[in-house]
């Protein structure tokens, strides 16, 4: 019983974490039909940021996480404007390459600036306690990892379903030709939406640093796993990337968990079983 | 009986009616226009008839046997290609090149792996007779991306004829053509072998009267009527519909 | 500069006319290197190893247009498949090398049933799935393969129980640029070859090729197996002259830069892929041994500068010159 809980516990955790981090690049593949493999950067960027002002500047972990996450978005907006802006027209091989080099030009410079060694984010006193449920004790980082997942997943949905931004970026996710004709501006929504995915990105990357370990690598080393939220949940889909990204982390962690041993091979039989059947994803258009 | 006989043609997508109730025959040597407004489900019934839509309904026979369970490819094999609205060639490569691919396929040489592709004289020969057809041997060795837009036109023809296909279906072989350029289709199309069955769905209506001997007129899905250009030219309800149409 | 340009391009037509002259002089070349760099034989081997699995990269993905990040599983698997055999079975070169080509075969038909009905996105993260199924078999067996730790003790026996291999490498270095020659040859004859032209068609429009009756589904199986079984040889290849198979065939970087490497040279054509393999190796040679991260960043510029600038690689370079140049001219009254 307790097994199953402690499961439940750390995988939808874990789930939560690949959502935050993998949304804003489903959408904007989505969005742009561009193959964006370097996403991951943005996660380590708010990551490595986080270290930094934690660890370097000593920062509180609250006022550390928020600069990061604004720093990271500045730097997406730049990036936006200045590189992807030019990859969007380009065929899908060399969108795969031009992102492949934007990774390894990021992985260079964090090693340069801060080495290539873990980058640890100390957790307040808070996260580091345990809290009692009365009947189970529970690691607090956890249960706020839940928690922040969960306020972002009714955050994401109250802008969409919502706000003006929401219904404009999804006519423009539909169709986009249409969307433009009726005078949005597909530009400033795709770049919006650009810099809310890197900005969740860097979110998930500081909150799940305990389980996804922040070096200069990070970007390579997990850019299969985000990649693999968003094609099994359907490129564009929000729903489709919480349910891929929630099944998915369960699925690891239980495999973890149970079977040791032949863990990663179940976590990607699985991906490839649920592809060979759907392969534009759970909930992908067709 | 001999050629394509379309018998009860139904093809609905979710709640939406595209084709219903279609009975048609293209026996050797017809030449049927099909015309329509848009969205009469011209081309959703090319693409049943070529295999690229499967019907919800009804049956298709060519040469008397079924061919409504075959795929495209096997379809076109039997004998029904059919030209692209959009012209669709192969981009990167000479204009050789892109009939020798369906004679090779034809041929059933598509898949060897050995001997050079443009190895065999009987098949470049035959490509040069096409071309010559078609005025395009001057320009037998240039890529594809330098020819006019009219002279694309004419190599999806000859492409498509490079299968020896004996229904042809043509899907607005002159569209996106300026009317320079127009004649060398309707020339092409003049020239085409007297046994083959052909459909052309056109909505230019000079070319049409031009070049068929009988006319359907598809609405909504549902063939409306159908009968020689004479008919079809006096008829009050095809003139209501193109007329209506024009003063909108 | 219009009286030079004559010359020019006639001794270029030429060079053209002449059959398999870039292929002669590449030869030609090779030797040349054997000489002036004596001492640097492993390094000259490694690049032609590199070659020949990029060479299986152009056949799929330059040539077929299949776009994938999983090259490194056949690949990987050819090296275990010749490492195992060599420790276990027999040591003679060729028989491995014939062992590796139908492993990456074997791999490449099995899983090419299930990644050549994919496109896009889902075909990328499938065939990166299979590399990493690969190294995790690879990873857990370690009775068989010595997991992290790697394969050791290939021994092998003199190439054709005649050329014993050699501390300096001179061996290595002809039998490998013997391999790549006859892959080389096996490849152009099929780019050639009626399925050549039909994978090119699928390329550029594979609806056309379904509209005249072609099997495209079959043929880019076939392709891909073929591809397959190029690429096992290089990971055979690798295995017998460098003695030792560690996890690291599998890594998704060896996929990334062969790509990075064929785009570079120029994808579409034999000689393309093996432009691009020596100029990558020989930056890498020089950069990584300064610093593997500024070697990352210079990668990450260098690919970021092709597909900008010059899209069509290497070979693509003197058409944008002439282009430039015809621009001008133009602009000129």
């Amino acid at each position: 019983m307790s097994l199953i809980l402690n499961i439940a516990v750390d995988g939808i955790a874990y789930g939560m974490i690949l959502f935050m981090i993998s949304i804003g690049l489903s959408v904007t593949m989505g969005l742009m039909r561009v193959i964006n493999l370097a996403h991951g950067a943005f996660a380590l960027l708010g990551g490595a940021a986080a270290h930094a002002l934690i660890a370097r500047a000593g920062l509180s972990f609250m006022a550390a996480a928020l600069l990061a996450i604004m720093a990271t978005m500045a730097i997406a907006f730049l990036l936006e404007r200045l590189v992807y802006r030019r990859i969007y027209g380009l065929g899908e091989l060399q969108q795969v390459l031009a992102t492949i080099g934007i990774t390894f030009i990021f992985i260079a410079l964090v090693n340069r600036l801060l080495g290539s060694s873990l980058l640890a984010i100390p957790l307040p006193d808070f996260l580091q306690q345990s809290v009692d449920l009365g009947f189970r004790v529970l690691p607090a980082h956890r249960l706020a990892v839940i928690l922040a997942g969960a306020v972002v997943i009714a955050g994401l949905y109250l802008t969409i379903e919502r706000s003006r931004f929401g219904t404009r970026l999804r006519a423009a996710v539909d169709n986009r030709s249409i969307a433009s004709a009726l005078g949005i501006n597909i530009d400033a929504v795709f770049a919006a939406t650009f810099c809310l995915g890197a900005g969740l990105a860097a979110l998930g990357g500081i909150l799940g640093a305990e389980l996804l370990p922040i070096d200069a690598y990070y970007p390579l080393r997990y850019m299969v796993l985000f990649l693999i939220v968003v094609s099994v949940g359907g490129m564009g889909s929000i729903t489709g990337s919480f349910m891929a990204a929630l099944a998915l982390g369960i699925l690891e962690t239980a495999s973890r968990y149970l079977i040791p041993d032949f863990g990663t091979i179940v976590f990607f039989a699985a991906v490839m079983a649920v592809l060979a059947i759907r392969p534009r994803g759970l909930l992908g258009k067709a | 009986m001999q050629g394509l006989e379309v018998r009860g043609l139904r093809k609905s997508f979710g709640g939406l009616t595209v084709a219903q109730e279609i009975d048609f025959d293209l026996p050797p040597g017809a030449r049927k226009a099909l015309i329509g407004p848009n969205g009469a489900g011209k081309t959703t019934f090319a693409n049943l008839v070529t295999g690229k839509l499967k019907p919800s309904g009804g049956s298709i026979r060519f040469d008397g046997s079924d061919i409504g369970s075959l795929g495209e490819s096997e379809r076109v094999k039997r004998g029904i290609a059919k030209t692209f609205q959009i012209t669709t060639l192969f981009r990167t490569m000479t204009v050789r090149e892109n009939i020798r691919l369906p004679i090779l396929e034809r041929q059933g040489r598509g898949g060897r792996m050995f001997g050079g592709a443009a190895a065999d004289r009987a098949t470049e020969a035959e490509i040069d007779a096409l071309l010559d057809q078609f005025a395009l041997l001057p320009l037998a060795d240039k890529p594809i991306h330098l020819l006019a837009y009219g002279q694309q036109r004419l190599v999806e023809l000859a492409l498509t004829l490079a299968l020896r296909p004996r229904v042809l279906i043509l899907d607005e072989p002159a569209a996106g053509v300026p009317s320079s350029e127009s004649h060398l289709i309707l020339q092409a199309i003049e020239r085409l072998p007297a046994e083959l069955a052909v459909l052309i769905i056109e909505h230019d209506m000079d070319l049409v009267f031009r070049i068929a001997r009988s006319i359907v007129v598809l609405v909504n899905g549902r063939i409306l009527t159908e009968g020689t250009p004479d008919e079809i030219s006096r008829d009050p309800m095809v003139r209501q519909l193109y007329l209506g149409e024009a003063h909108v | 500069m219009s009286v030079q340009e004559i010359p020019l391009t006639t001794i270029r037509t030429r060079i053209r006319g002449v059959p398999l002259m870039p292929e002669a002089v590449m030869l030609a070349l090779a030797v040349i290197a054997y000489f002036l760099f004596p001492y640097d034989l492993a390094l000259l081997t490694r690049i032609m190893v590199m070659m020949l699995f990029v060479l299986s990269l152009d056949l799929v993905l330059g040539y077929a247009g299949i776009a994938t990040l999983g090259h490194a599983a056949l690949y990987g698997t050819g090296a275990y498949a010749a490492g195992l055999f060599a420790v276990h079975v027999s040591a003679d070169p060729v028989t491995g090398l014939v062992v590796g080509a139908a492993a990456g075969a074997a791999l490449a038909l099995v899983s090419g049933l299930l990644l050549m009905r994919a496109h896009g996105l889902t075909l990328l993260m499938l065939s990166i799935a299979v590399t990493l199924i690969c190294q995790e078999i690879a990873n857990k067996a370690r009775d068989l393969t010595g997991g992290a730790d790697g394969l050791r003790g290939i021994r092998m026996e003199p190439v054709l129980g005649l050329f014993k291999f050699d501390f300096v490498g001179r061996t290595g270095f002809w039998y490998a640029l013997a391999v790549l020659c006859v892959c080389y040859a096996v490849l152009k004859v099929v780019t050639l070859s009626p399925i050549g032209l039909s994978v090119r068609g699928i390329k550029d429009s594979a609806a056309r090729m379904v509209a005249i009756g072609s099997p495209v589904y079959r043929r880019l199986v076939t392709i891909y197996t073929i591809g397959g079984a190029v690429a096992g040889v290089a990971g055979a290849l690798a295995a017998q002259v460098t003695q030792l198979v560690s996890l690291e065939v599998y890594a998704f970087n060896l996929s990334a830069e062969a790509l990075i490497m064929l785009i570079l040279g120029g994808a579409g054509r034999l000689h393309g892929a093996i432009i691009g393999t020596l100029i990558f190796m020989v930056v890498h040679h020089i950069a990584a041994s300064v610093d593997p991260f500024n070697w990352l960043f210079i990668i990450g510029a260098l690919v970021l500068g092709i597909v900008f600038f010059v899209p069509a690689g290497m070979l693509g370079i003197p058409a944008a010159l002439r282009n430039l140049t015809g621009r001008n001219g133009d602009a000129r009254p």
